[in-house]
């Protein structure tokens, strides 16, 4: 086994989405000198990256107050927004939306390719002097004496048999003081840090969503830059949250996309199809005729909001951005919320360097005395009222909590079980029919991945997973009959021999990072774990 | 030996490029650049030479713009020595940036120039020969091995139907063929390491080079769609259509 080489930083950030990079940014704007390196899995950055996205710019004008200056990606600015009430024929539009939900309203936001932003906030980081590392994982978290001492990255060259291959190149060990876990949603190495310093204790289990996206160019007769649209309702039953987007940006682009909500119960259920299904309605339907889909991809987001917060802090590090769930989920807006965790972990780790202290504790107080934390106090009970009363009575509730009580009610709602949960037997749920795809508005998965230009190495070890395989036949199986096989947006996982003697098999070189198998499996059986570094989507620019 | 390998920052092989509305060009808005395959297998060669004690110094040089300057410092993570960029706008013509690297050579007055023996974005197939032909050099293109001999090399070459071995005097210029070599990851430490080793940058300008365009793009498409396969009952459906649909006998 060749030796592993290390260097030292004072500040090592896991993951160059919105929130790692900010913190970046903040770290070099308040210690110039601070040595502070970013690693991404990505191949580049941004190219795991999927969001909506319309941004509020309320953090970026905090983090680099001349951005207008700075020849930014902003450049489409939110003009007019609809929201609609879905029936299968036909469309409701919700009047006055500002005043019912004012918790929606997007006048002075951007419609933007979130990937593109992140690019543009990566080169100003390095302006600054932080050096980014994409296309390197980080593969594991090194923990010395208790505290976080900085991560390994992934080998390269690993053979699927596990040995090493011709191209062999060990993984790193990069040490830090401080370490921050930017990962994003159900970060692989968030997740073992909530285990090994018992994070979630005292927060409620948290909920995800799943977003599939596709950008579409669109004859320029159509296209509304800044028109933004949102729809709930049809095709998603009463108990399942959930709804399509439609913003018009760019140079004839829309960004058109579909969350669901993992909490779902019917195994039968799959968001791809929700999703392709939801372009046929006459809302939507003309909006892409004639016009070409360019992107595919797909990612989970945590949904929980407030209540489902973890600590964020353990010795040697902390967790910032959608890792630790401080999307605002009612405005379905995280990249903000993302990067002012960022600012204040970056201003709680000058304290503590200040203070020689091991943990970068005063993140918490500056994150409770905070607009971050006043915005998602107030937004606390949106999401839960869904779960609990479903898709109308809890849309009710959200205009009287958001309108007449201003998210000042007395009261906090609380989820009580995980998404892997939720889900009802195969045999007690009924089938959706869900329509062919028509290769021209709608299309199959396998075309959608090629979109995505994802890629792995092939000879590599599989990334994901199962922990108990003989566990699949029963639960999997013979319960839910493989909702693996629908919730995946990329195909990943298949039924081989489902007559006869069913197996799955996983097809790991199609994977798109979006991490739902490892929220919805049912038993939690499926791992996933970061692949070779450079490996997965490559979102191009527009994504 | 002094080994100059030439490299270009092209769209990443794994993008799927979309025409542009107009038809004008490639849309590279945002789209993912990497060292061109192909010269990542000539740099490759030049590391292995090195290693095996047969050259001593190992210079990539681009000819492009700023950004090209991230592709250099990934052919000095794989293991070059040193870089040079020289700076011009977008994808220059293989004319000039031949005669560009006609000026770097009688600077740097390698013994041997290893290039890709094309580059992705536009198959062009040319500045090899071009610059072998402007220095008047020996060149061999489609290099599927390279060995350094007493005081030449030898260089076996992909052909219709086989291969050919050539042996070739010193200086020369040798295209890279794709299965000269499988090249190495640039691994995170030397990568680190690679930021920290010299970069010189020049302008095109500056070299004296006209880098005036020749060429004309009248107009660029997309390939047609390929149709949806048929099924066919029987051998003579099968005959049938390929002597009256497809016409190919
Ligand atoms: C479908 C969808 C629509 C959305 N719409 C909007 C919107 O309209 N407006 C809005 O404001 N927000 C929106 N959001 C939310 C917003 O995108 C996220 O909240 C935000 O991106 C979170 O930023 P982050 O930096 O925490 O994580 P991410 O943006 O997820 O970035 C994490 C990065 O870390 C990398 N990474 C992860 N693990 C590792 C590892 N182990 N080693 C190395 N790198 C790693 C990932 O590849 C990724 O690049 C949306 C989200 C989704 C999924
Ligand atoms: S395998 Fe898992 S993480 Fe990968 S695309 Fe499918 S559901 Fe998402």
């Amino acid at each position: 086994m060749t030796e592993r080489e290390t260097m030292t930083f004072d500040v090592l950030i896991v993951g160059g989405g919105p929130s790692g990079l900010a913190a970046a940014i903040r770290l070099k704007q308040l210690l110039p000198d601070l040595a502070v390196c970013l690693v991404e899995k990505g191949s580049e950055i941004g190219a795991h990256i999927v969001s909506g996205a319309v941004i509020d710019p309320h953090a970026l004008g905090e983090l680099l107050p001349d951005w207008r200056d700075r020849d930014s990606p902003l450049t489409t600015p939110v003009t007019d927004e609809d929201m609609y009430y879905l029936t299968q024929n036909r469309a409701f539009r919700v009047p006055a939306l500002g005043l019912l939900m004012p918790h929606l309203a997007n006048h002075g936001n951007f419609v933007i390719s979130l990937g593109d932003f992140c690019r543009w906030l990566a080169a100003q980081a390095e302006q600054l002097g932080v050096e980014i590392y994409p296309g390197f994982a980080a593969a594991d978290v090194l923990i010395e004496e208790g505290r976080v001492a900085g991560v390994l990255t992934g080998d390269m060259g690993i053979t699927r048999a596990g040995e090493e291959g011709p191209n062999y190149a060990p993984g790193m060990e990069l040490r830090a003081t401080y370490t921050l876990f930017a990962e994003g949603c159900r970060g692989s190495l968030t997740k073992t840090l909530m285990a090994r310093y018992a994070l979630r204790e005292g927060a409620d289990p948290q909920t995800y969503g799943l977003g599939i996206k596709e950008v579409w160019e669109i004859p320029a007769d159509r296209h509304r830059p800044g028109h933004v649209v949102h729809s709930f309702g049809w095709p998603l039953d009463d108990h399942t949250y959930g709804g399509a987007w439609l913003y018009h940006f760019g140079r004839n682009l829309v960004s058109y996309g579909f969350v669901t909500g993992l909490a779902y119960s019917n195994p039968w259920l799959s968001p791809y199809d929700e999703m392709q299904r939801t372009k046929l309605h006459p809302l939507f339907r003309p909006i892409f005729e004639g016009g070409r889909r360019l992107i595919y991809g797909a990612r989970a987001l945590s949904e929980g909001g407030l209540q489902s917060i973890p600590r964020l802090t353990f010795p040697g590090g902390a967790l910032v951005g959608d890792a630790a769930g401080f999307l605002n989920t009612p405005k379905i807006k995280g990249t903000h919320t993302a990067m002012k965790s960022g600012m204040l972990a970056a201003e709680a780790i000058a304290d503590a360097l200040a203070g020689k202290e091991a943990e970068p504790v005063s993140y918490t107080a500056r994150f409770r005395s905070s607009w971050l934390h006043e915005e998602l106090h107030g937004a606390r009970n949106i999401r839960p009222a869904f779960a609990k009363w479903g898709t109308r009575r809890g849309a009710l509730y959200a205009g009287f909590d958001a309108a007449l009580l201003r998210g000042r009610a007395p009261w906090t709602l609380h989820f009580t079980h995980g998404d892997n949960e939720a889900l009802a037997p195969a045999a007690s749920s009924p089938k959706p029919a869900y329509p062919k795809p028509d290769g021209k508005i709608t299309f199959d998965k396998l075309s959608s991945v090629f979109l995505s230009n994802t890629n792995h190495e092939e000879d590599q070890p599989v990334h994901l997973r199962l922990r108990d395989p003989d566990l699949w036949r029963p639960v999997n199986w013979d319960r839910f009959r493989a909702p693996e096989s629908r919730y995946c947006p990329a195909g990943v996982y298949e039924v081989a021999d489902a007559e006869t003697e069913p197996r799955l098999v996983i097809n790991a070189q199609n994977c798109v990072h979006c991490k739902t198998c490892d929220i919805k499996d049912p038993d939690q059986n499926i791992d996933w774990r970061t692949p070779e570094g450079g490996g997965g989507p490559n979102y191009p620019g527009g994504m | 030996m002094k080994i100059l390998v030439p490299i270009k920052r092209v769209v990443d092989y794994n993008v799927k490029v979309r025409v542009k509305m107009d038809g004008s060009g490639v849309d590279l808005t945002g789209v993912k650049m990497s060292m061109n395959p192909f010269d990542e297998i000539a740099v490759e060669e030049a590391i292995r030479l090195r290693e095996k004690g047969a050259a001593t110094e190992v210079v990539v040089v681009s000819v492009g713009v700023a950004q090209a300057a991230d592709t250099l410092r990934t052919a000095m993570a794989m293991g070059a020595d040193r870089a040079i960029l020289v700076q011009s706008e977008e994808s220059p013509e293989p004319l000039a940036v031949a005669k560009i690297l006609k000026a770097l050579v009688t600077r740097e007055s390698p013994d041997l120039v290893i290039l890709g023996k094309q580059a992705i974005d536009d198959d062009m197939n040319a500045t090899g020969q071009m610059l072998a032909g402007l220095l008047d050099w020996p060149q061999a293109t489609f290099a599927s091995k390279i060995e350094k001999t007493g005081d030449g090399i030898e260089v076996t070459r992909e052909v219709d139907g086989g291969s050919e071995t050539l042996a070739l005097a010193l200086p020369a210029v040798v295209t890279a063929d794709l299965r000269l070599n499988e090249p190495r990851y640039a691994s995170l430490p030397n990568i680190m390491k690679a930021k920290k080793k010299p970069l010189e940058t020049l302008q095109a300008a500056d070299l004296g080079v006209d880098m005036g365009r020749r060429l004309t793009v009248v107009s660029v498409a997309e390939p047609p769609g390929r149709k949806a396969g048929v099924k066919v009952g029987s051998a003579a459906e099968l005959v049938e259509k390929l002597r009256n649909e497809a016409k190919v006998i």
